[in-house]
C-alpha cells in the first residue's frame, strides 16, 4: 500500500464563500502567465475521469492564434454512479462561473457555454438567474466574459469532449478524431478549452487559496482533493470530499456496511476491485510509486454478498450497448457480442471458456475503439470476470 | 401557416437558422408537442435551410428528443444498477399497475408514456425516475402510486 494515506474529509467545494466578485477581479489583475503557472504547479488534474493536467490544457489553448476561443464547461455528467456535478451546480454555481471567466481571461476567450445534461433540466431556471447575475457584474468592472446554457438531450457519450462539440454544433453526438486537440480545433473549429464541472471549482480554490494550500493534498501524481459520489450497499450514500491518494481499504471501513464484496470503481467505464484487493488498492491517477492506482471520475459504488457480479456487468453491459454511438465497429458490436455472449456462457449455450474469448474482444475494443467509451468497457469487463469468473458461469 | 409551421418559424427566429441551432429548435418542440413528428423535421430541415436526413439522423441519435408520439407526462424511470439494486422493478410494477400500460407505451388518453432511462444521476437516492423534467427520488410502490395519483388528480381523472 505505497503511497496512499488515511481517508480525510477536506471541505474545500461546498464551502459557502460569498467573496467570488473578489477573487474574480482580484484574480484577473494578474497576468494571464501567472495564473497558468500557478494551475501548473498546483498539479490539478481535470476532473472528470481522463486527468489531464489543467493547467496544460488552459496554456495551449492560450498559445493559439484565434480571432475566437471558447469555455466549455462539461456538466454532461453520465456515468453511472456519478452525481457530485449537479451538487455543485445546485450548490456553489458562482465559483463554477467565476472559474470560466478567469479561463476565459487567461485564455483570451469571451464566450463560456455550460453543457447541461438533459436529465439535469430542473437547473436550467436557477442557473440562468446565477449567470445573469454574474454577467451584471461582470459589466460593472468592465470585464467581457458572456457564458450561456447548452441543453443536452439524453446521450452518455456527449460527454466525451469532442462528441459534446458535435452535439452543441447541432449533430449526432459522434466522437471525433483525436488531434486535432480541443485546445487547438474545438468548437467550431476554434480553439477551446474544455473542463469537467468540479475541475472549475478547483482552480477557484486554486486562486483563493493558492496552488500551495492544494498541492499540499493529497499524494504524488495525485494532488488536491476530490468529490466522491458513493452509492449502492453502504450505510451513507452521498457526496464527500475527500482527500486523493486514499487507500480503498480505508474507503470501505468508512463507507461499507460491514459485507462489501467488492467496489466498482469509476463507473460502469472503471474498475471492479474485489475485497481481497482493496488493501493493495489506492484511489488517484496513475503514477510510478503506486502499487494499483484507481483513477475515478468520482463514482465509488459498494456491493455486498447478497449481489450478483453477473447482474452488475449485464447492467453495465446494456448501459454501452445502448449508449455506444455506433459510429466505430468495434464499440458498436463489440458492445452487443460482449452481452449476448456472457448471456449465452450462463445460459450453457456457450462453454465456460468462451469468456476468455470474450476478454480478447474486449482487448481489442481497448485498442480499435475511437473514444474511451469503447476503449474503456474493458475495464470492469475484465476486472469483473477475472475477479468472479465463477458467477459469470453459474 | 399551420400551427406547427409558426411554432417552427418562431423557434427559428429566435435561436437562428443555423446548423447550431438545430438541437435548441428540437427540444422546445418536443417541450411543446411532447414528440418530434416528421412533419416537424422537414418544417425544421426547411427552416433551418438543411437536408431533412440530417434532421431525423440528429433527432434519432438524443433519447429526449422523442420521435414517436408519446404522452403529456413522460416518466423515465432509470434503470441503471444502483436503482436496480434499491428496488427500481418493484417499482416499475406498481407504475404498470397503475397506469394499465407497458414499457415504452401511451395511455389510450394520452397522458402517461412509460420510459427507462439509463443513469439519471441520482444513485444516492435510488430508485429515481423523472416525469418530464421533474425528478422523484428514493421511490418506494406507495410512494410512486401516490405521485402518479397527484398527476392524474392534476389532470381532473377521479
Amino acid at each position: 500500500m505505497a503511497n496512499s494515506h488515511q481517508l480525510k474529509r477536506v471541505d474545500f467545494i461546498f464551502r459557502n464563500e460569498n467573496d467570488w466578485e473578489k477573487v474574480l477581479s482580484s484574480t484577473i489583475k494578474k497576468k494571464p502567465n501567472e495564473l497558468i503557472n500557478e494551475l501548473i504547479s498546483s498539479e490539478l488534474k481535470g476532473r472528470g475521469g481522463a486527468g489531464f493536467p489543467t493547467g496544460l490544457k488552459w496554456k495551449y489553448t492560450s498559445e493559439e492564434e484565434s480571432d475566437e476561443k471558447y469555455i466549455i464547461c462539461n456538466a454532461d455528467e453520465g456515468e453511472p454512479g456519478t452525481f457530485k456535478d449537479r451538487e455543485i451546480l445546485s450548490k456553489v454555481p458562482y465559483k463554477v462561473l467565476t472559474a470560466m471567466a478567469v479561463c476565459g481571461y487567461v485564455t483570451g476567450a469571451t464566450k463560456g457555454f455550460i453543457y447541461l445534461r438533459g436529465e439535469y433540466k430542473f437547473l436550467e431556471a436557477e442557473l440562468n438567474k446565477e449567470i445573469a447575475e454574474f454577467e451584471y457584474y461582470c459589466n460593472e468592472i468592465n470585464f467581457d466574459f458572456k457564458i450561456s446554457i447548452f441543453m443536452g438531450s439524453g446521450a452518455y457519450i456527449c460527454g466525451e469532449e469532442t462528441a459534446l462539440m458535435e452535439s452543441m454544433e447541432g449533430r449526432r453526438g459522434e466522437p471525433r478524431n483525436k488531434p486535432p486537440f480541443p485546445t487547438q480545433v474545438g468548437y467550431m473549429g476554434k480553439p477551446t478549452v474544455i473542463n469537467n464541472v468540479e475541475t472549475l471549482v478547483h482552480t477557484y480554490t486554486i486562486f483563493k487559496y493558492g496552488a500551495k494550500k492544494f498541492y499540499d493534498l493529497g499524494v504524488q501524481y495525485s494532488r488536491g482533493t476530490k468529490l466522491f459520489s458513493v452509492s449502492g450497499d453502504t450505510p451513507k450514500p452521498g457526496i464527500y470530499e475527500l482527500e486523493l491518494g486514499m487507500s480503498l481499504q480505508d474507503f470501505v471501513y468508512e463507507f461499507g456496511d460491514g459485507d462489501t464484496k467488492a467496489v466498482q470503481v469509476g463507473g460502469a467505464s472503471g474498475f471492479l476491485v474485489p475485497r481481497k484487493k482493496f488493501k493493495d488498492a489506492a484511489i488517484g491517477f496513475k503514477g510510478k510509486l503506486t502499487g494499483i492506482s484507481l483513477p475515478t471520475g468520482g463514482s465509488m459504488m459498494l456491493f455486498n454478498s447478497s449481489r450478483s457480479m453477473f447482474n452488475v456487468l449485464d447492467n453495465y453491459l446494456e448501459f454501452f450497448r445502448e449508449e455506444s454511438c455506433g459510429q466505430c465497429t468495434p464499440c458498436r458490436v463489440g458492445c452487443q457480442q460482449l452481452l449476448l455472449g456472457i448471456k449465452a456462457v450462463k445460459r450453457g449455450d456457450k462453454p465456460a471458456l468462451y469468456l476468455d474469448k470474450l476478454m480478447r474482444l474486449t482487448e481489442t475494443m481497448q485498442l480499435t475503439a475511437k473514444c474511451g467509451l469503447g476503449q474503456s468497457v474493458a475495464n470492469s469487463f475484465s476486472s469483473i470476470v477475472e475477479n468472479f469468473r465463477e458467477e459469470m458461469i453459474y | 401557416m399551420d400551427s406547427i409551421q409558426s411554432l417552427i418559424k418562431n423557434l427559428a427566429d429566435q435561436h437562428g437558422r443555423k446548423r447550431e441551432s438545430l438541437l435548441p429548435i428540437m427540444q422546445a418542440v418536443v417541450e411543446q408537442e411532447n414528440y418530434l413528428s416528421e412533419y416537424s423535421m422537414v418544417e425544421i430541415a426547411r427552416e433551418v435551410d438543411i437536408p431533412a436526413a440530417d434532421v431525423y439522423g440528429t433527432a434519432t441519435f438524443y433519447s429526449f428528443i422523442e420521435t414517436k408520439p408519446a404522452g403529456k407526462y413522460i416518466i423515465r424511470i432509470c434503470k441503471t444498477i444502483a436503482c436496480v439494486m434499491k428496488g427500481k422493478n418493484q417499482v416499475l410494477f406498481a407504475i404498470q399497475d397503475m397506469l394499465k400500460i407497458k414499457l415504452g407505451e401511451t395511455t389510450p388518453d394520452k397522458r402517461f408514456s412509460l420510459l427507462e432511462s439509463n443513469c439519471l444521476g441520482w444513485c444516492h437516492k435510488a430508485p429515481a425516475m423523472l416525469i418530464n423534467n421533474e425528478v422523484y427520488t428514493e421511490l418506494t410502490p406507495e410512494k410512486v402510486r401516490e405521485i402518479l395519483s397527484d398527476y392524474m388528480r392534476k389532470n381532473g381523472q377521479y
